[in-house]
This record gives structure tokens, C-alpha cells and sequence, in this order.
């Protein structure tokens, strides 16, 4: 197994779910309790990567995080190196892959709260930042959870935007499923199978926390 | 004195949009406010809570202006420095009881929040069990919690959306007695909205009615309840019979009028109202206004009487229900002790006595 490839897939996952969680909440929070034209673009943007092919989205990345893309430039002006096949571009492209996984059950377990609590803070003097770290942020805390969870595993496995962005550079941008797929080319079938598994067994039990929390949050099965 | 004169409206898809007109002011002490479900007496509260934004008015506390459109004054809720406490309670699930009313206090010092706390917990006996949860106390000290936690911050002026709905009369009598010991100490204006009328008698010292929207009456549980003025704030008022009629003829010298109730030759005298003869009216009477006689009567001052025949009787604890068809349908309630002294049944024929004054105008 490589170990040196699984590494890097959860440097970047762990890296990817944190700050997505940071840059979900505002967002999560606009969509969930503001009602303002154009709202449904907001959603439309968010929900995005789901059904965009990863490839494309990996095309775009590649051309905005290039030497002569806009994110690519005022990079290079900053660090004085490129931004495209290196781990910081893997992030960036990986932030907007992951987006609606760390935004939906945000945005839901937002909408479940009862909005007489947030009346309720409001009366008793508090402002919008107590109301959402006294009130929002413990009640909803399963879809905190959730969508940190789903971050993370959906970044774990990505391979299609890694590909177009990343290149396969060991150490820096080979990512496990990446890995997995060398070995298939290379047919070490055996190699591939022990990583791959790996990566189920992972996937599996990070769904199975999310669901055993609350299956409300998020969750393709209607609610019994 | 808080000032109210504000207008909301609101589109409905399909149905007749409902606007919200009301021109009021709130003394310190109780008002109740007493309507149907579906007047607008909570989007009251909320707009002046803040909560809700009217379109066009003012809303203020003695001189200081809260909400005025035209002047696009618009104080947030946390600057109002009013107290609201929901029909749901609104209890933070997730904080101790302790918590809940601190919540209020962050902009005070520790000892003053402990000092505050000690207090209302003593005034509103919840002392016992500030360190639980809102999940685990029962009905009756989850209402005196939010009560407490609304009372500590020393509000202006005191909103409360049926507080007390679901508990049996001892309980909310016993919290209605703290409610008013505290504010025989702090005098603000209370805002008291319900359509319990046990309720409005037991605070009973101002009752302002609305229906649709708006103000109906103002004045006291008596004058106001006891003779409704619209069919929606009789049947809230507890007026079990509302009467289709027309007015068939005014004797201004006895200060009475006949009217026809419908579907029947029968008449009826009721007190002269403003409403000419051959006008469509409704008459209100409650069910606990009429008398039940098993033979015709005679020697009695009531002015009317009208035979009937008796359709169910329906025993409800210490209450009986007799429908009885007089021409129109009545509802007449007797005791269990009248039902047997006078052997009430079904298909018996009964007359109904009911005077003159117990006959409501309503239109």
C-alpha cells in the first residue's frame, strides 16, 4: 500500500473539511435565513459540483489556477511560484468540489431550528454573532458534524478534478485514488485492491456515523 | 404608556388579504387582549417586539419612538428593552434553566446576574431545579421559567401569547398571583393576549377585543364580554347560541325590539340595538342564560318563552348539555340535579325562558 499517497489524501481532506466548514457556515447561514432575489443563482452555484462532470470542473480549476488565471497570478505575485500542480491548488479546487456537501446539511439544520429561539435570543439583547454561537451553532451541531463528515469523505476520494489539476506528482499531488488508479493501469491488481478497500471500508463508516447522529440532516433516504 | 398605531398588511394566495389596523394605547398594568384565532393579536405582539415590521404607523414608549414608518425609525429588538414570552415558551433546549434566565443578563456583572437570578427564582419558585433542563420540568414550571427569564431583565413593557395555556386553574391561578405581585412592584404596561375567558376575569382590569384586524371594544371584562358585538368574539366570548334573525318590529317606549328568528315564525324580544326592522341580525345568548320549565310557565317577568322539544341531552362532568329544537336550534345548559328533578329526556316537550336582557346584539 502507499502510504505516502494516503497521507497526502487525508492531509488534503482534513485541510479541505476544516476550512470548508469556516467558509459553509456564512454562506449556509445567507441561504438558510435571508430571503433576497437571485437566492435560487446562490443555490444554483453552490449545488454546482454535484452534477458537474469532475473533469470539467477540473478544467476550469486548471485554467484559473494556471500562470494565466486570475487565482494563478496573484498567487505567483504573492509566493513567487505557481499555483497549478502544487497542494495549495489541490485545495482550492478541492473547496469548490466539495462545497455543497459542507453547505446542504448546514443550510437543513438551520432551517429545522425553531425560529421563536432565534426571536427569543434577540428579545433577551442578543446580536446576530451570540444568537448563532449561543443558540444556532449547539442546536445544530448534527449538521455541523454532517457536513464536516461529508467534506471529508468526499474529498478523500476525489480523482477526476485531482487529475486535471494535480497532475501525479508523489508526495505533493498523488493522491490514494490516484494511486489506486496507477496500479490498475500498471495491472498490480493487488496493490490497487488493498488501497481501494481501504477507502470503502473509510467511506463506510464515516456514512454510518453520519446517519447513526441524525438521519435528518442529509440523506438521499426519505425520513421514517 | 405605550403608544400603537400602526398597519400590516399581508397577501394570502387566493384568499382576501388581511391587514392588520390597529390604533391603541397600554396603560401600565393588564390588557388583555381577547379575539378569535387568526385576529392578528400575536403579529401585534411581534411588531411591537420588533419582530415584525409594519408598513406604515408608529409604535412608542412614552416619548421614546420605537417604530416610525414615515421617519424610518425602526429600533431593533434587542435595543427595546421589552419582554416576550411565546405561546411555545421558547425555552433554550440545550441551556440549564440557570442559563435560560441569565441569557438576558450577559451585559451585567457576575454578581449582579447571580443577585437578579436568586431573586426571580424566589418570586416565581423555581429555585428548586434551576440546574435542569427545559426538557425535564412539567408544563406549569416551564411556563414559570420563561416567565422569570422574561422578567429578569426588568423590561418596559411585557408581552405575553397565551403563557398559560394547558394548565389546569389552580396552577395558573397561583402563577397568575406571582405575575401580579411583580408587577405591583415594577408597574409597566402588560400585554395579555388569550381567548380563554376564565382567563380574562381572572386578570380582568382591561380588555381590548380584536377581530379581523382590528380593534373592536375597549374596556372592562364585563361591559366588553358580556355583551359582544360581532358573531366571531361572541362564540370566543363563550355565547354557545348565535341566532340568525331579522328585525321585525322597534317598541323604542319599552326599550325593546322583535325579532324573527329564522327558519321559524318564532319571535323573540330582545333589547332595542341599532338595527332597523327587516334588518338581517344575529342575536347571541349564552347556554347557561336559559331556563328549561317542563310545563308552559306563568306569573313570569321573562318576556320570552317558546315551546320546544328536547333532541339529546349530553352529560359532561358537572355540566349538561340539552339541545332542545325551539323553532332554531338552542343549547341549553342545566345542572345534573335538574336533569333528574325534572326527568329530562330526549323527545320530551319543554319551554324555554329566557329574557329579555340575556339577548345579545350582535352583528
Amino acid at each position: 500500500m502507499n502510504t505516502e499517497a494516503l497521507l497526502l489524501s487525508l492531509r488534503l481532506a482534513v485541510t479541505v473539511s476544516l476550512l470548508l466548514l469556516v467558509l459553509a457556515m456564512p454562506l449556509a447561514y445567507a441561504l438558510a435565513f435571508f430571503q433576497w432575489r437571485g437566492k435560487f443563482l446562490m443555490e444554483s452555484i453552490v449545488a454546482l459540483p454535484l452534477v458537474l462532470p469532475p473533469t470539467v470542473l477540473g478544467f476550469y480549476a486548471l485554467i484559473a489556477l494556471g500562470p494565466h488565471g486570475l487565482l494563478g497570478k496573484i498567487w505567483q505575485s504573492l509566493f513567487g511560484h505557481p499555483l497549478a500542480f502544487t497542494f495549495a491548488g489541490l485545495v482550492i479546487a478541492s473547496l469548490v468540489y466539495s462545497l455543497p456537501f459542507a453547505v446542504q446539511p448546514l443550510v437543513v439544520s438551520f432551517e429545522l431550528l425553531d425560529r421563536r429561539l432565534l426571536d427569543a435570543s434577540a428579545i433577551l439583547g442578543a446580536g446576530r454573532m451570540r444568537t448563532f454561537f449561543r443558540v444556532i451553532l449547539p442546536l445544530a451541531w448534527p449538521g455541523v458534524l454532517t457536513s464536516l463528515v461529508l467534506s471529508f469523505a468526499h474529498t478523500l476520494g476525489e480523482f477526476g478534478v485531482v487529475l486535471m489539476v494535480g497532475g501525479n506528482l508523489p508526495g505533493v499531488t498523488r493522491t490514494v485514488s490516484i494511486d489506486i488508479y496507477d496500479r490498475v493501469q500498471s495491472l498490480d491488481y493487488a496493490g490497487a485492491q488493498q488501497t481501494a478497500l481501504l477507502l470503502l471500508v473509510v467511506c463506510f463508516v464515516v456514512l454510518s456515523i453520519v446517519y447513526g447522529v441524525n438521519r435528518r440532516v442529509w440523506s438521499p433516504w426519505p425520513a421514517k | 404608556m405605550l403608544f400603537v398605531q400602526i398597519r400590516k398588511h399581508f397577501s394570502t394566495n387566493g384568499a382576501k388579504p388581511f391587514i392588520l389596523h390597529v390604533q391603541a394605547s397600554f396603560a401600565p398594568g393588564f390588557t388583555v387582549l381577547f379575539g378569535p384565532s387568526g385576529a392578528g393579536k400575536s403579529t401585534l405582539l411581534d411588531c411591537i417586539a420588533g419582530l415584525q415590521q409594519p408598513d406604515a404607523g408608529e409604535i412608542r414608549l412614552e416619548e421614546e419612538i420605537f417604530f416610525n414608518a414615515a421617519c424610518r425609525i425602526n429600533t431593533s429588538p434587542q435595543r427595546r428593552e421589552i419582554a416576550y414570552v411565546f405561546q411555545s415558551l421558547a425555552l433554550f433546549p440545550h441551556l440549564s434553566v440557570e442559563q435560560n434566565i441569565r441569557y438576558g443578563l450577559a451585559k451585567l456583572a457576575v454578581s449582579e446576574q447571580r443577585n437578579r437570578v436568586e431573586n426571580i427564582a424566589t418570586a416565581f419558585h423555581i429555585a428548586g431545579f434551576l440546574r435542569r433542563r427545559p426538557a425535564d420540568l412539567s408544563g406549569g414550571e416551564k411556563q414559570r421559567v420563561a416567565l422569570a427569564r422574561a422578567l429578569v431583565t426588568r423590561p418596559r413593557v411585557l408581552l405575553l401569547d397565551e403563557p398559560l395555556t394547558g394548565l389546569d386553574v389552580s396552577l395558573r391561578r397561583s402563577i397568575l398571583e406571582d405575575l401580579r405581585a411583580w408587577n405591583e412592584a415594577h408597574r409597566i404596561p402588560i400585554l395579555y393576549v388569550t381567548h380563554n375567558r376564565e382567563e380574562v376575569d381572572a386578570i380582568g382590569e382591561h380588555v381590548l377585543t380584536l377581530a379581523d384586524g382590528r380593534v373592536q371594544e375597549s374596556g372592562t371584562p364585563r361591559a366588553i364580554l358580556d355583551a359582544p358585538r360581532s358573531v366571531p368574539l361572541a362564540q370566543a366570548a363563550g355565547f354557545e347560541n348565535v341566532l340568525r334573525a331579522t328585525v321585525a318590529e322597534h317598541r323604542p317606549a319599552d326599550g325593546v325590539m322583535r325579532v324573527a328568528l329564522q327558519g321559524d315564525a318564532c319571535e323573540i324580544e330582545i333589547p332595542l340595538g341599532e338595527a332597523g326592522p327587516g334588518s338581517e341580525i344575529r342575536v347571541a345568548i349564552r347556554a347557561g342564560d336559559i331556563l328549561l320549565a317542563t310545563e308552559a310557565p306563568h306569573f313570569l317577568s321573562a318576556r320570552n318563552i317558546l315551546p320546544g322539544t328536547i333532541e339529546s341531552v349530553e352529560t359532561r362532568g358537572v355540566l349538561v348539555q340539552v339541545r332542545v329544537k325551539a323553532g332554531a336550534a338552542f343549547l341549553v345548559h342545566v345542572t345534573p340535579g335538574a336533569v333528574r328533578s325534572l326527568g329530562l329526556a330526549p323527545g320530551q316537550l319543554v319551554w324555554l325562558v329566557i329574557k329579555t336582557h340575556s339577548c345579545h346584539l350582535v352583528r
